[in-house]
């Protein structure tokens, strides 16, 4: 990608506002960053570009949260979980639409994206995971 | 060998752990330090007392920030130098390792180190989003993360890579409770059964009601000197010979493996090796059981046994008061409970009240040498420390 944007967290966010999933990715020692970083913590290189990420990946863990904060009551009970991406590194989101009885640590999920919320910290656009879509329409 | 003491811990302070009703924190702590003061009665406080070094979590629960002056007014300290430390859940934990270092330093002779929480006024939801504060706001926070939910992420994890059960979680609680209903000074003294625990509520799945600590008002304190002036002050002085601290991500998410805090395995082994000592050494320990998935991986990670066994150790007993190796003498932060920034130093009262042979109900018989390990937020700092009696 060829972008400029700093490469800050705010950056990722509004990324996510135009549906993107993405990284840093350090162009001196190759370390993909995810939160993005102005300084790299392997080489301390500040030289970096913007990877889009395919947002897909393989579930680490996950939990049903039932008790929550203040801002989050409306939607308890819900799910969260942790991705491992197919480009590397790991995220952290809810996941949507799946029940959660049928939610297994292994499980493949995509990223998709909530773009209600406008990008302007610190209130950001939320990503989120779902199920894949099958080629047969079971899933 | 067992090396030489870093310092020595004169006296130690704890004020009642529970819902205390129309307290301000500073007031809490000063139960504590009164204590302390009584309990050492060659130590002039106002006069011996160089120092403060107190561990507070959160300015949000009682609207107030610059603890270190306030309590030091509170427990008659001033105008002694105090400071604040803030490490979420491990912050009396670093203290005490502040403490540690003033005195090792030769700026200071004796110091005081401690901590409080005030947090029971506040409803359940509020405490959730204050002590969430102690994650990653952009990626945890965020996305409707609680501390639970971080510790439940671990839990599930462990499950599904060691075939932890829900079972030996509870076990956890079962045990605490046990101790805690022995502890006069505990939150929740009652004993409960394993099918209560199993039958409570879901707070972040796998994670019930009775595999949480407790939302608690309390605060601790210990008073340390150099060694070699602890006999000016008690005839029973307790050695800390080993001290270990850790960082990690602060996102849970960030790290390569989620059924072990590495923070807490090198904090473990720098204790370790500092105070020349090993696990098998151990009479008595105090963990971070903030979760009870949380004292299964302590277990792991101090070496109490291999990674993935932490669940069968509590099931096989070894951890109980007439145990191989007590884990929570005091309650833990299960039944004790668990005002954030008092914990840790807390915890080393427990150890103070063991190595003396103070722990009435709960003690256990030919104790030697303690651990208190003290974990905040969701392994992003962890202590350990190593006691040993005079």
């Amino acid at each position: 990608m060829s972008e400029t944007r700093p490469f800050t967290m705010e950056s990722f966010y509004k990324f996510v506002s135009e549906r993107k999933l993405v990284a840093a990715k350090c162009n001196e020692c190759g370390t993909m960053l995810l939160p993005p970083r102005p300084v790299c913590t392997k080489c301390l290189s500040t030289d970096f570009k913007w990877v889009e990420l395919k947002g897909k990946g393989k579930l680490l863990s996950y939990t049903v949260i039932h008790v929550s904060p203040v801002q989050f009551q409306s939607m308890a009970p819900y799910t969260v979980g942790i991705l491992e991406l197919e480009d590397g590194p790991h995220l952290p989101g809810m996941i949507r639409g799946v029940k959660s009885e049928k939610i297994r640590v292994g499980m493949d999920l995509k990223v998709d994206f909530d773009t209600s919320i406008p990008a302007q910290w610190p209130l950001w656009p939320r990503y989120f995971f779902s199920l894949p879509r099958s080629p047969h329409g079971s899933s | 060998m067992i090396r030489k003491p870093l310092v020595s811990i004169v006296s130690a302070g704890l004020s009642k752990f529970g819902r205390l009703e129309g307290m301000y924190g500073r007031e809490i702590f000063a139960e504590a330090a009164k204590e302390a003061f009584e309990r050492c009665p060659n130590l002039n406080p106002a006069k011996d007392i160089e120092a403060l070094f107190v561990g507070h979590m959160g300015e949000s629960y009682e609207h107030q920030g610059h603890t270190g002056p306030t309590l030091a007014d509170w427990a008659g300290l001033l105008p002694k130098p105090a400071m604040r430390l803030e490490s979420a859940c491990a912050s009396s934990g670093v203290a005490l390792r502040t403490g540690i270092f003033a005195i090792l330093s030769g700026m200071h002779d004796v110091v005081m180190v401690g901590g409080v929480e005030k947090m029971t006024h506040r409803t359940t939801s509020e405490v959730t989003e204050f002590l969430a504060m102690a994650s990653d706001f952009p990626f945890e926070q965020w996305h409707g993360i609680t501390f639970p939910g971080l510790y439940a992420l671990m839990a599930t994890a462990h499950m599904h890579k060691y075939g932890t059960t829900e079972e030996q979680m509870a076990l956890v609680a079962v045990k605490n409770h046990h101790n805690g209903a022995l502890n006069p000074k505990a939150h929740m003294q009652k004993e409960i059964t394993l099918e209560k625990a199993m039958s409570s509520r879901v707070i972040a799945w796998p994670l019930k009601l009775y595999d949480c600590s407790l939302i608690t008002d309390g605060a601790s304190c210990l008073i340390l000197t150099r060694p070699d002036l602890a006999k000016k002050f008690t005839d029973t002085p307790i050695h800390i010979i080993g001290s270990g601290q850790a960082s990690d991500a602060i996102g849970l998410y960030e790290r390569e493996e989620l059924s072990t805090l590495n923070a807490g395995r090198l904090a473990g082994q720098e204790a370790y090796k500092m105070a020349g000592v090993k696990p098998k050494d151990l009479d008595v320990a105090e963990v971070h059981d903030c979760f009870t998935i949380a004292e299964i991986i302590a277990y792991e990670d101090l070496g109490l046994c291999k990674p993935g066994k932490g669940g069968s150790l509590v099931e096989k007993g070894a951890t109980t008061l007439d145990g191989e190796i007590p884990v929570n003498t005091s309650g833990g932060l299960k039944s004790k409970g668990h005002p954030v920034g008092a914990t840790g130093t807390a915890q080393a009262y427990e150890l103070y009240l063991q190595l003396t042979g103070q722990a009435d109900r709960r003690q256990v018989s030919g104790v030697e040498i303690g651990l208190s390990h003290n974990v905040g937020g969701s392994g992003a700092t962890a202590t350990v420390h190593i006691y040993r009696r005079e």
